[in-house]
């Protein structure tokens, strides 16, 4: 048993654990930080397969990115923690029946089928200068020549997730006494004030409040 | 004793059984549905990279690659909505979400 196997079962003991401690911690905050952790031992063990750039993008965009804005959004909502852990226990037993389910279909797939190679082929085809070839140079080289429309189209769609998030969340105060400043400027004088011509002189049966040449105020 | 893919592919699928057995226990919370949904992410990108390392193919890990824009988008389109919901009816509890009479 080499050092790569060891490390192996210690990243995916503790990437299992965590992700347990995922789905059954009661504080939400708690549950987004354990997630953080299991994210990391999987970057971990994606560098095991050498991924490097996908390791660490991982560590980057997902707990830089995704996670932090998890915990924004989970620390931001007042959530009742007892009012969310109604039912936990009632759904166990059908929880553990999908589960063992699951974990034996899965493993006599596992058992019974796959018996691709019992060594990786990727250092094979890679030859003797395997330790210069870095992954990131592939990948980005399959990813700029072969996978260049499907690239665009992740960027379109980042971007579209963006707009659309932006809208979602964007409101606008009804009682937010902001100013629109070009709306200020581009004002002209006869927009905001109206001269009324009046006669200067009145019959003396006329209302004494109308005497006065009124100006009106327009807002 | 060296690694095997089949080592990979168990840990995938415990990973990925362990978040299904999570999204049916924590049926009334939101967040830690999606929470869920992002592991099941993640065991299927291990599954890929597995994959991509032992067939000697790159392809595998461009596919992660896309998985991972998709699913950062979908999560903050995802939060986005839920933030709404909460702003809306002040809980988070997927059982009260029966505006639409379905």
């Amino acid at each position: 048993m080499d050092v790569k196997t060891g490390l192996f079962y210690v990243f995916s003991t503790v990437l299992l654990l965590s992700a347990f401690r995922v789905i059954t911690a009661r504080n939400p905050v708690h549950a987004v930080l354990f997630l953080v952790l299991a994210f990391f031992q999987a970057s971990m063990i994606w560098m095991l397969l050498k991924a490097e750039f996908l390791a660490l993008s991982l560590v980057l965009v997902y707990v830089g990115a995704v996670m932090v804005l998890f915990l924004f959004v989970v620390m931001m909502l007042d959530i009742n923690l007892d009012g969310v852990r109604v039912g936990f226990w009632k759904h166990f037993p059908l929880a553990a029946i999908v589960g063992v389910f699951i974990i034996l279909e899965m493993s006599a797939v596992l058992m019974g089928g796959f018996r691709v190679s019992e060594e990786p082929h990727l250092a094979a085809t890679l030859g003797k200068s395997g330790a210069e070839i870095s992954n990131t140079r592939e990948l980005g080289k399959l990813l700029y020549t072969e996978y260049l429309f499907p690239l665009e189209v992740a960027a379109a769609l980042l971007l579209v997730g963006m707009i659309a998030a932006i809208a979602l969340t964007l409101r606008h105060r009804k009682d937010s006494k902001a100013i629109t400043g070009s709306l200020q400027v581009r004002v002209k004088p006869k927009d905001r004030m109206t001269v009324v011509k009046m006669d200067a002189t009145k019959p003396a049966s006329a209302e004494p409040s109308t005497d006065e040449p009124s100006v009106e105020k327009k807002v | 004793m060296t690694l095997t893919l089949g080592h990979f592919l168990s840990l995938g699928a415990m990973l990925f059984a362990l978040s299904v057995i999570g999204i049916f226990l924590n049926r009334k919370n939101l967040i830690v549905l999606m929470m869920a949904i992002e592991l099941m992410l993640l065991a299927v990108n291990t599954n890929f990279v597995a994959f991509s390392y032992y067939l000697g193919d790159l392809n595998g890990q461009i596919f992660v690659f896309f998985i991972l824009t998709v699913a950062a988008a979908e999560t903050a389109i995802g939060l986005a909505i839920l933030v709404l919901l909460f702003r809306n009816k002040s809980n988070i509890n997927v059982d009260e979400l029966d505006s639409l009479k379905g």
